[in-house]
This record gives structure tokens, C-alpha cells and sequence, in this order.
């Protein structure tokens, strides 16, 4: 009976273990092994034709931009989001609900709502010809318009996943004792300095789990931008759909795919390694 | 009191930043198909009119893509469940050698961009039979969602008092029968919300519906695989149509979610 009662955990996990192991983790060895494997066995081909690819270079400096710009932004957003909603009593709810509403919206989706906006005859050059800024309407997300486009994709990217990292601060800063800030009240610091010095730096653990979501699903971004510029902008996910879809190569695919798995990795070692987490800081 | 009114100011600003190109998508939805295409527009629809709506289903695919969607949505909702609360429950009552191995796996999945990995799966997929197909997609689906179902259930069955289910057992109950008597109807409503998250989760995933796919499109799918040779009206209403669902749904299990990401009131 014991003997049985050890064993109940187990049977309880197994199912998933090796659903995992199928969908998961076995994946991740095939894409490797796809990306290097050719015919006459280990092969670098694949990353050289990736590598020499005529939209490689573009690929990865967009892909790193959109991160490098998009991350700090929503990190900024959503902190000045997070404080505001703890300074709200009444309606504080509803606020949640509508600030986390993009949380359920698809990337696809989101960027078909901004094609809306920034297309040639959309709203926003509708708005700009209300305030007679314009008078015929100019093309925001065409190949020549690299930069409007990029904006484009910029704002849409807040738009839609701000919520995540709202949401882990905002749980972030419930589990923080309201006592240090009161501490450091009574020692007369202002409300800035409260935020700069006790807030923030308790806040570490939940920042450093946003940051690491948040550049991952970056490096991976591809929907929106698919919706807003088709491929006159791309990135490295579409690139790996192209690979695939078009160009029927699975291998380069996967050699893309492999490519942003290990910045995946580097992102999240990065930050681990600049925002430290002592075991003894984790409220 | 001044701040008082700042504060409000911006966050009814922050709402309007969240809403607005939701409510534009939907005007444009509903607009005539002069409407979508005039120039300037107007900031509701000018006729109101459903000839964009009635257009986009009435193109050929969107119905099957639809019905594909809502079947691979449920699939991947019965699957998580299935897979993943038992995996809860057993880390919410039972310490075990292998826990901690088990938490570190779930994590990951949460650290590598698991739909990329529709790229090698499609290729086993094609020799094993299950490319195109509803349950090929589902169980790619599933593996996203699962990691959530195992956290989500897990917190719920915590909620529960152990004694509840001990207090069952001394009154001859087997552990099977204090499981579905006295336990599950506790954390139905919370299983439910679980489910709903899954199915929300598969609805909205794109990169690997389309790649797992050729004919069997999901809603997704079948929107980005026709998005260079589509008029913009259908786009439109094929973005609403994808916004929709999702947000009734979290209207809907709100208070569970809020509970979930540990921004309930405190």
C-alpha cells in the first residue's frame, strides 16, 4: 500500500512527461539534426545558403531592432501601466480587463486591426487629412517606406503584448510588503525616490521573467508583420515560413529556426546574468 | 484630488489606446465595400452596412476554416486538460523525487518559441499521415497549452483543503471516488476557465497551423496564407471575426484569469 502510494505521482505525470518528450523536446533534437544533417551525413550547407541568403542580413538586423526598440518601450509602458492601476481605487477591474484584452488577441489579428489604421486609405492618413496635413494620402507600409512601416510594426507589437509584462508586474508588485515602502516614508523619501529605491529593485524577479517572455516571443515576431508589410519587411521567423512554404526547403527552415533558438537562449542568458536574482531577494 | 483626476485621465486614455483599433476594425467590418475603400474615412460606419461581412463568408474555404478551427480548438482544450490536471493535482498533493526536474521542464517550454518547431514536426508529420490534419495541428496546439493547464490546475487543486478529501476517506470513500465527488466540483468552474484559456490559445496560434497545413486551414491559416491576394474588406472582417471569440471568453472567466496571473484583489 505504501509501496502504491509512492508510485500515484508519477502515473499522475507520466502522460505529460511523454507528451512533452514527443512534442517538445524530440523537436527541438530533429530541428537540429535537420538543420545539419544533409545526404551525405553532417553538413553546413544548410546555415551557408541561410547565411548567403539575400534577405539574411535584413532579416537579422530588423529582427534585432524590433526587439532592441520594441522591449524597452513596453517595459516602460507597462511599469507607468502597473503603477497607475495601483493608485486606482474605483473602476481598478475594469481598467484590468480592458488593459489585458490584447492578451487574447492573435498576433495576426492584431496586425490586420493596424492594417486598419496605416493603410494607404486608412484612418490614420484619414486623420491626417482632417487636420490638413496631407493631401493625398502617402503609402506608410510600402517597400519605400521602410521607416513608417517599422513604426508600424512597432506600435502594433505595444499594442498587443504590453498586457503580458503588465501582468507579471502588476503581480510582481502585490507580493512586495507595502511596510518598505511606509519604511522609507517615515525616512522622508520622496515618491520617486521610493520607486527608484525600494520598489524597483524588489521588483527584480518579476522584470527579469518579463524581459526574458517578452524578447523571446520578439525574436519570433512574424504575424504582425506579415499583416502589415507582407515581406517588405522581413524578419527571421518569416524567413523560416518562406523557407518552408515557398522555397519547399525544410532544411534552411530549420536552420532559421535553429538560429533563433540559440538567440533565444544568448537573450535569456544575457539577462540573467545582468539581472541577477539572489534566492534571498525572491519575495 | 488633483492627481486623483490625473490619474483617471490617464487611464481612460490607456483604455482608448487599447480599444480603438478594435472598435476601427469593426467599423470597417461593418461598412459597405465603398465604405472600406473610401477616402477620408469616418469614425463609424457610413452606411452601416453587412455586404463586408456576408462578402467574407461567403468566400469559398472560410466556412471549413472556421469549423477547422473550432475542432482543433476543442481537441487541443480536451487534450490539455486530459494531460495536464492530473499533472497538477499531483504537484499540488504529493511531494515526489523529481518535482523540481518536473517544474524546471514545464519552464522550459516557456523559454524556446515552441511553434517554430512546427518546422520539424511537419516533416514527420507528412510520413506518419498526420500533416493537414485537424489532430496534427491539435497536438502542436497542445503542446503550447499544456504547460499552462499543468500551473493553472495545479494553483486550483492547492486551493482546495486537504482535509476536504481526507474527510472523505474516513467515510469509506476510495481515492478515486473523494477525487470526483468532493474535490472536482469544487474547481469546475476554475477547470472550465482553464479549458477556455487552451481554447484560446489554439484559436489564435498561427506560424504552426500554417505550416502543419495545406487544405485542412485553420481560421488563422487560411488568413495568412491568403493575405497577399485578398481585397481588404475580407481582411478586415476575417480580423474581427479572429478578435471576437477570444474577448467574450475573457469577459467571461475575467475573475479566474485575474486569478490566475495573481492580480486578484487583494
Amino acid at each position: 500500500m505504501r509501496q502504491q502510494e509512492k508510485l500515484i505521482p508519477y502515473v499522475l505525470i507520466a502522460p505529460s512527461v511523454l507528451f512533452l518528450a514527443v512534442f517538445f523536446i524530440w523537436p527541438l533534437v530533429e530541428a537540429l539534426l535537420l538543420s545539419v544533417r544533409g545526404p551525405g551525413g553532417f553538413t553546413l550547407e544548410y546555415f551557408q545558403r541561410m547565411a548567403g541568403d539575400l534577405y539574411f542580413q535584413d532579416a537579422m538586423r530588423n529582427t534585432i531592432l524590433l526587439v532592441v526598440v520594441i522591449v524597452p518601450l513596453q517595459l516602460i509602458l507597462a511599469l507607468s501601466m502597473s503603477m497607475l492601476i495601483g493608485s486606482i481605487g474605483k473602476g481598478r477591474d475594469l481598467y484590468l480587463y480592458i488593459w489585458t484584452i490584447p492578451l487574447g488577441i492573435s498576433d495576426l489579428a492584431a496586425g490586420i486591426a493596424w492594417l486598419a489604421i496605416f493603410t494607404e486609405r486608412g484612418y490614420f492618413n484619414s486623420m491626417l487629412s482632417a487636420l490638413g496635413l496631407v493631401q493625398n494620402p502617402p503609402i506608410l507600409l510600402g517597400y519605400e517606406s521602410p521607416l513608417t512601416l517599422f513604426l508600424a510594426v512597432v506600435l502594433a507589437e505595444l499594442w498587443r503584448a504590453t498586457a503580458v509584462v503588465m501582468v507579471i508586474l502588476v503581480s510582481g508588485l502585490q507580493l512586495i510588503p507595502k511596510m518598505y515602502s511606509e519604511a522609507a516614508e517615515v525616512f522622508g523619501a520622496t515618491p520617486w525616490q521610493r520607486f527608484w529605491r525600494v520598489t524597483l529593485p524588489l521588483l527584480r524577479p518579476s522584470l527579469q521573467s518579463a524581459l526574458i517572455l517578452r524578447t523571446i516571443a520578439a525574436l519570433e515576431v512574424f504575424a504582425v508583420v506579415s499583416a502589415l508589410g507582407g515581406r517588405n519587411l522581413v524578419v527571421l521567423a518569416g524567413e523560416s515560413y518562406n523557407w518552408y512554404n515557398v522555397n519547399q526547403n525544410p532544411n534552411v527552415a530549420a536552420a532559421y529556426a535553429v538560429l533563433i533558438l540559440v538567440m533565444t537562449l544568448a537573450a535569456t542568458m544575457l539577462y540573467l546574468r545582468l539581472l541577477p536574482v539572489r534566492a534571498e531577494a525572491q519575495v | 484630488m488633483k492627481t486623483r483626476g490625473l490619474y483617471t485621465a490617464l487611464a481612460l486614455l490607456l483604455s482608448a489606446w487599447v480599444l480603438l483599433p478594435i472598435y476601427l476594425v469593426a467599423v470597417a467590418s461593418f461598412s459597405t465595400r465603398n465604405g472600406v475603400f473610401a477616402y477620408p474615412k469616418t469614425l463609424w460606419p457610413d452606411p452601416f452596412s453587412l455586404e463586408t461581412i456576408t462578402f467574407f463568408f461567403s468566400v469559398d474555404g472560410v466556412w471549413p476554416a472556421v469549423l477547422n478551427s473550432c475542432i482543433v480548438a476543442v481537441l487541443t482544450m480536451l487534450f490539455s486538460l486530459l494531460l495536464g490536471a492530473p499533472a497538477g493535482y499531483a504537484l499540488a498533493r504529493y511531494t515526489f523525487v523529481g518535482q523540481d526536474a518536473y517544474r524546471l521542464l514545464i519552464l522550459l517550454t516557456r523559454a524556446f518559441p515552441l511553434a517554430i518547431l512546427a518546422i520539424p514536426l511537419a516533416v514527420r508529420f507528412l510520413q506518419l499521415g498526420l500533416y493537414d490534419t485537424t489532430l496534427g495541428v491539435a497536438l502542436v496546439h497542445t503542446a503550447l497549452a499544456l504547460p499552462f493547464a499543468v500551473l493553472v490546475t495545479s494553483g486550483l487543486f492547492i486551493s482546495v483543503p486537504r482535509e476536504l478529501e481526507e474527510a472523505a476517506w474516513t467515510l469509506h470513500c476510495t481515492r478515486v471516488q473523494a477525487f470526483f465527488k468532493v474535490v472536482l466540483p469544487l474547481v469546475l468552474p476554475g477547470l472550465a476557465a482553464t479549458a477556455i484559456f487552451a481554447f484560446t490559445i489554439s484559436w489564435n496560434e498561427v506560424f504552426a497551423a500554417t505550416i502543419l497545413t495545406l487544405r485542412e486551414r485553420t481560421l488563422p491559416a487560411f488568413l495568412l496564407a491568403s493575405l497577399n491576394d485578398s481585397p481588404l474588406p475580407f481582411r478586415f472582417a476575417g480580423g474581427l471575426l479572429m478578435v471576437l471569440p477570444p474577448m467574450l471568453f475573457f469577459f467571461a472567466i475575467r475573475k479566474y484569469l485575474f486569478a490566475l496571473w495573481g492580480i486578484s484583489n487583494r
